[in-house]
């Protein structure tokens, strides 16, 4: 059994959890990520590490509650127990001086960006960062960012906050030169910045975040066709080159099981009203 | 004729096992097999010979004292059969279920020189499922020796190092990467041939031997093997498994509705997917499935298919003559109503619009001349193209090591091309005090070899143990 330690509402509709895992947290690193088992019947779930502290032995994710194993997580609150959480899995980021690094969060995977930022601020570099949200209402750790980055910019989709879109990336890298590109955030994001990065031959690292099982090498269902090979999101990533992924394949792939995923939720919503409790599978420490 | 000699007759024909009727059973998980009666167990029980020199052992990887146990039986000595079976194997409620022994044990037996042999691993189950009913006995381990020892991996090979290394007098810790222990019983042998309850109980007396098990703990990432080694622990033991799914390189072989068979396996056993939505592990299955493959881990997916509803076709590029199935599965999954094409592998897929695959195309092979593994090596044959349309493909072509440990620990020697740890015949690897047993050192093989290798390692393991100040 694994004890949130704590809930933060990051906004609406996006959670973080710090879970007691003194193993994970002694090991983790920027760019891994811990798979969850929420309890007996749930799956099994992969979210980026977000944070980890060695001395408390805690680690931490976000997630955004989408689908019915989300949702219910969203109904735990601190004390409560999350069956299994395995980790840390994937390989760590490559963290060293590679000079001015841009770097990219989006939507909840702000949160683990953070992170990256933090990790390479310390490893020497200087570092921008890019803060990517829906709206205003779903901008987070904006305060956090600063502290951590020499420069900071958010953009959202409406435009309600910050630039509109990710355009603005376009006449910042052609005044400002960057030595390397690491973004975190939507598919769609990842793809529309790395090809913004590849006229200027930025080496460009995105995190894949596809539908796994496992998370340790064994189903294969993370697969990613990177420079035209093979290679699981799982043990061979979760980071690869933004310039090489088939960013086409990755979408479609992270669909597969959408109307499986609906349904599961929908069931439960509808239980949910019916019984009037949450149905989350609480589990008491 | 018979009826004239003074001996009492021996009974040619083996004691069916009753089943499940196919037409009932391919509509549920629940156990194919049902198991013995009493009385069926003591009808079976009698025709064994007894012979002084047992052939039937020296065929067992685990040298089950057979002729023992089956007096045991014979003499209705239950818990003593049972205990005399557990004293070389900590799993007979599995090996009851899943051992090929019609090529191990059973194959040796006198008997099938006359008619059927004995069925040994239909006994065996017997046993271990009266225990299950009527309570473990533990036996004693011996004095403690003080030494630790860590287990990696909580499947079959892990499973009976660990429980032979405490009988010992070692402490063992045992570290299962997933959220449940068992290995392969869990995560890949589906439930009609070995209701997960069951790889629950024989884990259950490993736990009560005194193995401290640690599930969600992936060796490599949370301790590597040295950092155990420097931690405190005196040896460790490697059973990782062969867990990394093969895929053909084919066009389209990343469409939607293609799975590996470990994927589907995992989803179908470990995560409970065929109980969706109940559980939360979805499992989209379409209506015509093609399994690529011909071992048993294709059976198993096509098995539990049809179970779902699915009409299956087992495709398999060599003929029926090579298929590396046990005979039983191929006859039970035929029963279900699978269609087999032989002589014939895919090229590539094709899919709809949404990236789901729709058809796959295919060749026409014939039989070459033998190839490194002494089989006939499948030709393709020219212009022999032809399309089958599919909604699903589960491609079961075989499995090779989890690369996690290798990779993160420096100076374990392992053969680069397939995967797998480099261990002597005793299960030592490259690194004083590391043994490996079981598929990450053998590649992909059965449930038995892998235990007889955790019991040969756990020997040499605790030889080394002693010797060591």
């Amino acid at each position: 059994m694994y004890k949130i330690v704590s809930k933060t509402s990051l906004a609406h509709k996006e959670t973080l959890f710090e879970v007691e895992a003194p193993d994970i947290a002694a090991k983790a690193k920027a760019g891994q990520f811990v798979i969850v088992v929420p309890h007996e019947k749930g799956e099994r779930v992969p979210l980026t590490i977000c944070s980890y502290d060695v001395d408390k032995g805690t680690v931490s994710f976000a997630f955004h509650e989408v689908g019915k194993t989300t949702k219910q997580m969203g109904c735990l609150n601190e004390g409560d127990c999350l069956l299994n959480v395995t980790g840390p899995l994937g390989n760590p980021s490559e963290v060293e001086k590679f000079g001015k690094v841009l770097c990219v969060g989006g939507s909840i995977m702000i949160a683990p960006a953070l992170l990256q930022v933090k990790a390479m601020k310390e490893a020497g570099n200087h570092v921008t960062t890019v803060l990517g949200c829906r709206s205003k209402d779903f901008l987070f750790m904006a305060d956090e960012a600063k502290a951590l980055s020499d420069k900071v910019y958010v953009a959202s989709d409406d435009g309600s906050i910050g630039y509109k879109g990710l355009d603005f990336l376009k006449d910042l890298l052609k005044t400002e030169k960057f030595d390397r590109c690491v973004v975190l955030g939507p598919v769609v994001m990842m793809r529309d910045v790395s090809e913004i990065t590849k006229p200027y031959g930025i080496p460009t690292i995105i995190t894949v975040t596809p539908i796994m099982v496992d998370g340790m090498g064994m189903c294969g269902v993370c697969r990613v066709t990177v420079g035209g090979q093979m290679k699981f999101g799982c043990i061979d990533g979760p980071e690869f080159d933004g310039h090489q992924v088939d960013f086409d394949e990755l979408v479609q792939r992270q669909r597969l099981m959408l109307p499986e995923e609906r349904l599961s939720s929908m069931l439960w919503e509808m239980h949910k009203e019916h019984e009037g409790g949450c149905k989350c599978g609480r589990n008491k420490a | 004729m018979a009826e004239t000699k003074p001996k009492p007759k021996i009974k040619k024909e083996a004691i069916e096992m009753p089943k499940q009727e196919p037409k009932v059973r391919v509509k549920n998980f629940n156990e194919v097999a049902l198991g013995y009666s009493e009385e069926q167990a003591l009808e079976e029980a009698t025709r064994c010979l007894q012979c002084v020199k047992p052939q039937c052992v020296a065929g067992c990887p685990v040298e089950v004292p057979i002729p023992e146990f089956i007096k045991c039986i014979k003499e209705k000595k239950y818990a003593e059969g049972i205990a005399t079976i557990k004293s070389k194997n900590a799993l007979p409620a599995v090996c009851g279920r899943v051992c090929p022994q019609e090529e191990q044990c059973q194959v040796k037996c006198v008997l099938g020189k006359i008619g059927e042999p004995v069925s040994i691993g239909r006994l065996e189950r017997y046993l271990a499922d009266w225990e299950r009913d009527h309570g473990f006995q533990l036996p004693e381990n011996a004095k403690p020796t003080g030494k630790k020892v860590a287990v990696v991996g909580a499947g079959p090979a892990g499973l009976t190092a660990a429980a032979d290394l405490i009988k010992l007098g070692h402490e063992v810790t045992m570290f299962e990467a997933l959220h449940l222990p068992g290995g392969v019983l869990i995560y890949g042998i589906p439930e009609f041939r070995l209701p997960k309850a069951i790889v629950r109980n024989e884990v259950a007396y490993i736990q009560k031997l005194g193995v401290d098990l640690r599930l969600g703990n992936l060796v490599g990432r949370i301790h590597t093997i040295p950092e155990l080694m420097k931690s405190g622990y005196d040896a460790v033991f490697i059973g990782s498994g062969a867990g990394l799914p093969q895929f053909m390189g084919l066009p389209g072989e990343n469409l939607g509705g293609i799975y590996s068979a470990n994927e589907f396996l995992i989803r179908v056993n470990l995560m409970k997917g065929y109980a969706f939505p109940e559980y939360d592990t979805p499992l989209r299955l379409g209506k015509h499935v093609v399994v690529i493959g011909g071992g048993n881990v294709a059976m198993d997916c096509a098995r539990c298919s049809m179970r779902l509803g699915a009409d299956v076709c087992l495709l398999y590029r060599r003929s029926r003559e090579e298929l590396p199935a046990r005979q039983e599965e191929i006859e039970n999954a035929e029963e279900e109503g699978l269609v087999c094409k032989f002589l014939a592998a895919p090229l590539k897929f094709t899919g709809d619009e949404k990236g789901w695959v729709k058809a796959m195309e295919c060749q026409a092979m014939e039989l070459g001349p033998p190839d490194a593994s002494g089989r006939r090596r499948p030709v393709p044959i020219k212009g022999s193209e032809f399309t089958m349309e599919v909604d699903t493909v589960i491609i079961a072509i075989g499995q090779t090591p989890n690369p996690i440990i290798q990779r993160t620990t420096e100076g374990l020697v392992a053969d680069p091309r397939r995967g797998t740890i480099t261990v002597d015949e005793n299960g030592k690897t490259s690194l004083e005090g590391v043994y490996a047993g079981g598929d990450v050192a053998t590649g992909a093989a059965t449930v038995i070899s892998a235990m007889g290798m955790g019991k040969k390692a756990a020997k040499a393991m605790h030889e080394y143990l002693m010797s060591k100040k």
